[in-house]
């Protein structure tokens, strides 16, 4: 019986090989949603506070084996893809291909609408890719619903129109036109004038923060709030024009191309920059962020398409061969790069963000030129704003299959759409929280235990000190004022200064010298005053 | 050439009719949230502001007693009813609900010092500083009672004499029997006109008595030496006693862990013990200024109310040295008797200046019924409150409280007291022999022994 009772556990501890390789996959998904290693708790003394943690993080190990288990079985959709067989290639197949294979639904999203005579097009997309902006750089901004191709509003401003953003949902736009921005409203009414902003090139809007963070002609950074229009912050950034602004939609950091070929980021609460970075020897011709944060795709002139890790601010690929005008990240980490009339799309075969190489490729007529490229959300499908209109083709695999309601909804209706638009006040967050690493906030700084610095280290700091004050250049003085005596006088001051900032040591010392001074003069003494040296 | 697309199906994703709910999909993955940690302490920071807007803990005030009040008991087999009684000898039994006397019990001469309920709800025992021991019906709440005009009395079913003041009553969790404190322990059936079992020890006098929730036979007492005596009625003297430094006034056995009790003592501290271990205490809980009168515990186990003289309430938890809530008024003079509801929802408080008044336990809870959905955002903002609570700008929130003005002051003052005593012993200790100087525990400093 008891033999019996043992078989049965060393069977249970044997999985079978499906079963294992589920178990992997489930770990790796559970690493996802474990958002990083869990505390150590070894080093706590408090007994209490030790049991709590302990059953906070074994809750949390819980909540994270559920979420990979319905993120594995209970998703209701799954991620498209594009396989070939054989020898053929998939950045050979076209989208004709493509329309051939697909059902009705997708294929309705592959088109391209002329409009010849308002110039190059820029496109946006809402968060929850239901609706499109297209702005024209002659005064054409249009609002479409992309679910039923409907054309919701269309306005001429009848002067040039730089660039488009939506605000926080569909209801209000921006267009930075001529001299001013303007925020209309989905019916077309002009609601604000931004003055301040001035005449912008690159709009963007930070979705978590209702920021609108625009550059201008002379370079100037400026953040609106758009909940009350405060101006949060103008910023010089001091490196000349550009209108090659992103913003990276992890952390809220902007992030803005120069002409010299750096990269620079930028936080509305400081003056000077988080980060610059030389990307590139000439100037930048675009930038985009993969939605994990720390992938950064560049282009230059030099016809380079680089890819930067920026959590160590390294290089981590090159691509060589076109000058990409636009580059946009999809949801599922492609790299869409537009160049004149040709379109590429990238795929990453490795997983960590080095090895991106050709997907796709998308050639339009000769005289289209394209303007920007940007991924829809949630679709499998690529906006390319170009000369004479826009197009949309289908990249499978590029899209989030599954969204969540709670975040961003496309089949919202106006109650929840009016309900999530408070919710996203509420939980609006002060410009203070934009920093480089935004799991910062929440955690605490390590209390550092002041340590009296040892003698050695005194002395060296103070020889430091003294080192430095002795080399700092002089100003020459002239008419008769420059002697060698006040010169020399001059820097002694300077180095007694330097000394004077550590005063322990002086004393030590003098008390050192005092004490061997007394014992020496006790040796020297004849024998019979000896009784009246100093003993210590 | 294998393709797959998304295409989502419009009628796949929104409802068939309007009378359906509308489809909610969900999909975990962080990173479709960016800043999550930064929203969800922007929502700690609301919760715990929202918190404080919604924090109205008076309910309301129960006034119809001409005197102080001196006792309070609660009905173990109804929720709505409570029992007080005042120094002039008026007891009463109040509805909650409508904060209205159901029902006067006169009969008492002098103050009455002791009121407690049988296990059945059937028979309300009192006892007083006129000797007496007082059994009373509990007459049955009916729905034709709704009539609030008449308040009425009743005669005791018993009355029992003594040769002392009886100072306090309590009665058995499961059986007949009632002990009352007063120059002696006394156990009484009710039947019975004389007490079935008397402890005398020593010469002072039994001040406060309490039947273990979990096992019959077993009370605890506090006597007006500084002792506190664990009795077995089956045995003929106490089981366990503690001496300490200053006398206790009030004990309470916890309702989920029948082995710890917690004592209200006359320095401030309530001081938790484990019945079976009382070298030292398991946890001092230190935050009232002046003496604390009575305690209860919640029937949850883990929380306890005590009402002290300095004019406050406070709840504690089981486990915590210092009290989460605290509960003043202007008019609120000097606490003698608290209750936890055995719902755990409402705290009553019995004072000096005549008035029952009734607390929210939780002082920002919504009371009625509560929506699903409004439950669940409730607990999600505790929550999130809870994950948050440590850092600076939140603890201050959540832990700010008006304290009244005396109160303020004292506690600034045996702070400033506190500092400068331990200032002295970390001199003490870092000038002398290391082992030498010893720091006593707070949980052993106010224990001077323990006798068996």
């Amino acid at each position: 019986m008891e033999v019996a009772l043992e078989d049965n556990n060393l069977m249970e501890k044997v999985l079978p090989p499906d079963e294992q390789e589920i178990d992997v996959e489930l770990e790796a998904k559970e690493k996802k949603y474990l958002r990083g290693e869990g505390a150590n708790l070894e080093s706590l003394k408090d007994k209490k506070l030790k049991t709590q943690l302990a059953s906070r993080e074994k809750l949390y190990g819980k909540s994270a084996k559920a979420a990979a288990k319905i993120e594995k079985w209970l998703l209701p959709a799954s991620a498209g893809y594009l396989e070939t067989e054989g020898l053929e290639k998939t950045w050979r197949i076209k989208q004709t291909d493509i329309a051939k294979e697909v059902d009705l639904l997708s294929s309705k999203n592959q088109y391209d609408i002329v409009l010849p005579d308002f110039g190059p097009y820029k496109l946006d997309f809402t968060a929850s890719g239901r609706h499109m902006l297209a702005g024209g750089r002659k005064g054409h901004l249009a609002l479409v619903d992309m679910m039923n191709m409907n054309l919701i509003k269309e306005i001429h401003v009848r002067e040039t129109v730089r660039d488009v953003a939506f605000l926080h949902n569909d209801q209000f736009f921006a267009a930075a036109q001529k001299k001013y921005s303007y925020i209309y409203a989905r019916d077309g009414t002009e609601l604000h004038c931004l003055k301040e902003h001035g005449p912008v090139a690159r709009l963007r809007f930070l979705k978590n923060h209702f920021l609108l963070a625009s550059v201008n002609k002379i370079g100037q950074l400026h953040y609106q709030d758009v909940t009350y229009g405060d101006m949060v912050a103008s910023i010089r950034t001091g490196k000349g024009r550009t209108d090659v602004m992103e913003v990276n939609p992890h952390n809220g950091v902007v992030a803005l191309g120069h002409s010299g070929g750096t990269v620079t980021m930028w936080k509305p609460t400081s003056q000077a920059p988080l980060v610059q970075m030389q990307c590139h020897p000439g100037p930048v011709s675009s930038v985009a962020f993969h939605p994990n944060g720390h992938l950064m795709a560049t282009s230059g002139k030099e016809r380079k398409v680089k890819i930067w890790d920026l959590r160590k601010f390294e290089e981590v690929q090159t691509i060589h061969g076109f000058h990409a005008k636009t580059l946009s990240f999809s949801q599922k980490g492609l790299l869409a790069a537009g160049t004149g009339s040709f379109v590429q799309v990238l795929g990453d075969s490795s997983g960590g963000g080095g090895g991106y190489s050709r997907y796709m490729s998308h050639s339009m007529v000769k005289g289209y030129q394209v303007e920007k490229v940007m991924f829809r959300p949630y679709e499998d499908v690529l906006g390319i704003g170009h000369s004479m209109g826009w197009s949309s083709v289908l990249i499978p695999g590029s899209g989030e299959p599954n969204f969540d309601s709670w975040v961003a909804n496309p089949f919202e209706t106006s109650k929840q759409r009016r309900e999530k638009e408070v919710h996203l006040l509420l939980d609006k967050l002060p410009p203070e929280t934009i920093m480089l690493d935004p799991s910062k906030i929440g955690a605490m700084r390590p209390s550092r235990r002041k340590e009296r610095p040892t003698r050695g280290e005194i002395e060296a700091e103070k020889e430091v000190a003294i080192e430095a004050a002795k080399s700092v250049e002089m100003k020459k003085k002239t008419k008769g004022r420059n002697k060698p005596s006040k010169r020399t006088k001059k820097k002694k001051e300077m180095v007694e200064n330097a000394k004077k900032t550590f005063p322990e040591l002086e004393h030590s010392n003098i008390a050192g010298k005092k004490r061997r001074i007394g014992e020496d003069a006790a040796a020297e003494l004849p024998a019979s005053l000896k009784r009246f040296a100093r003993k210590n | 050439m294998r393709i797959k697309t998304i295409s989502r199906s419009v009628d796949e994703f929104t409802r068939e009719r309007s009378q359906d709910l509308q489809r909610v999909f969900h999909n975990f993955d962080p990173s479709l949230r960016p800043m999550e940690k930064a929203v969800e302490y922007q929502r700690a920071l609301t919760a715990a502001k929202l918190e404080k807007i919604f924090a109205r803990p008076f309910v309301g005030a129960m006034d119809g007693h001409r005197d102080g009040i001196s006792c309070v008991a609660k009905n173990p087999n109804y929720l709505k009813g409570i029992f007080s009684a005042s120094m002039d000898g008026d007891i009463r039994l109040w509805d909650i609900a409508t904060r209205r006397t159901v029902c006067q019990f006169p009969g008492h001469l002098g103050a009455v010092r002791g009121l407690t309920v049988s296990t059945d709800g059937n028979v309300l025992v009192s006892c007083g500083t006129d000797c007496n021991v007082r059994l009373w019906s509990v007459p049955r709440p009916s729905l034709e009672d709704s009539d609030l005009s008449s308040e009425k009395s009743t005669e005791p079913s018993a009355v029992y004499t003594c040769k002392n003041a009886l100072l306090a009553v309590d009665h058995q969790f499961e059986g007949d029997l009632f002990a009352t404190a007063g120059a002696q322990l006394d156990i009484w059936n009710h039947n019975r006109s004389q007490p079935v079992q008397s402890f005398t020890s020593g010469s002072h006098s039994v001040i406060s008595v309490r039947f273990n929730p979990g096992e019959p036979d077993i009370l605890a007492t506090s006597s007006g030496d500084n002792h506190i005596s664990i009795y077995d009625i089956r045995m003929s003297s106490a089981a366990r006693k503690i001496l300490m430094r200053t006398k206790t006034n009030s004990i309470a056995w916890n309702p989920m862990e029948p082995m710890n009790f917690t004592a209200a003592n006359e320095d401030g501290n309530c001081y938790s013990f484990d019945g079976r271990k009382n070298e030292e205490a398991k946890c001092v809980h230190k935050d009232h200024v002046s003496a604390v009168m009575d305690i209860d515990f919640s029937p949850t186990g883990r929380e306890f109310v005590t009402g002290s003289y300095d004019r406050s309430v406070r709840i504690f938890p089981y486990n915590g040295g210092h009290s989460r809530e605290i509960y003043h008024t202007k008019r609120m003079q000097r606490v003698f008797c608290v209750k936890y509801s055995s719902d755990a929802t409402y705290v009553i408080s019995g004072s000096d200046d005549t008035n029952l008044r009734l607390w929210k336990a939780k002082a920002s809870e919504q009371l009625g019924v509560i929506l699903p959905r409004e439950q669940k955002k409730h607990e999600y903002n505790e929550a999130v409150k809870n994950r948050y609570k440590h850092l600076p700008e939140i603890k201050r929130i959540v832990r700010h409280r008006h304290l009244p003005k005396p109160i303020y002051k004292a506690k600034a003052e045996s702070r400033a007291m506190n500092d400068a005593k331990r200032r002295k012993e970390d001199r003490r200790k870092a000038h002398s022999a290391p082992g030498t100087v010893v720091t006593e525990s707070h949980r052993t400093r106010r224990i001077i022994k323990e006798v068996e």
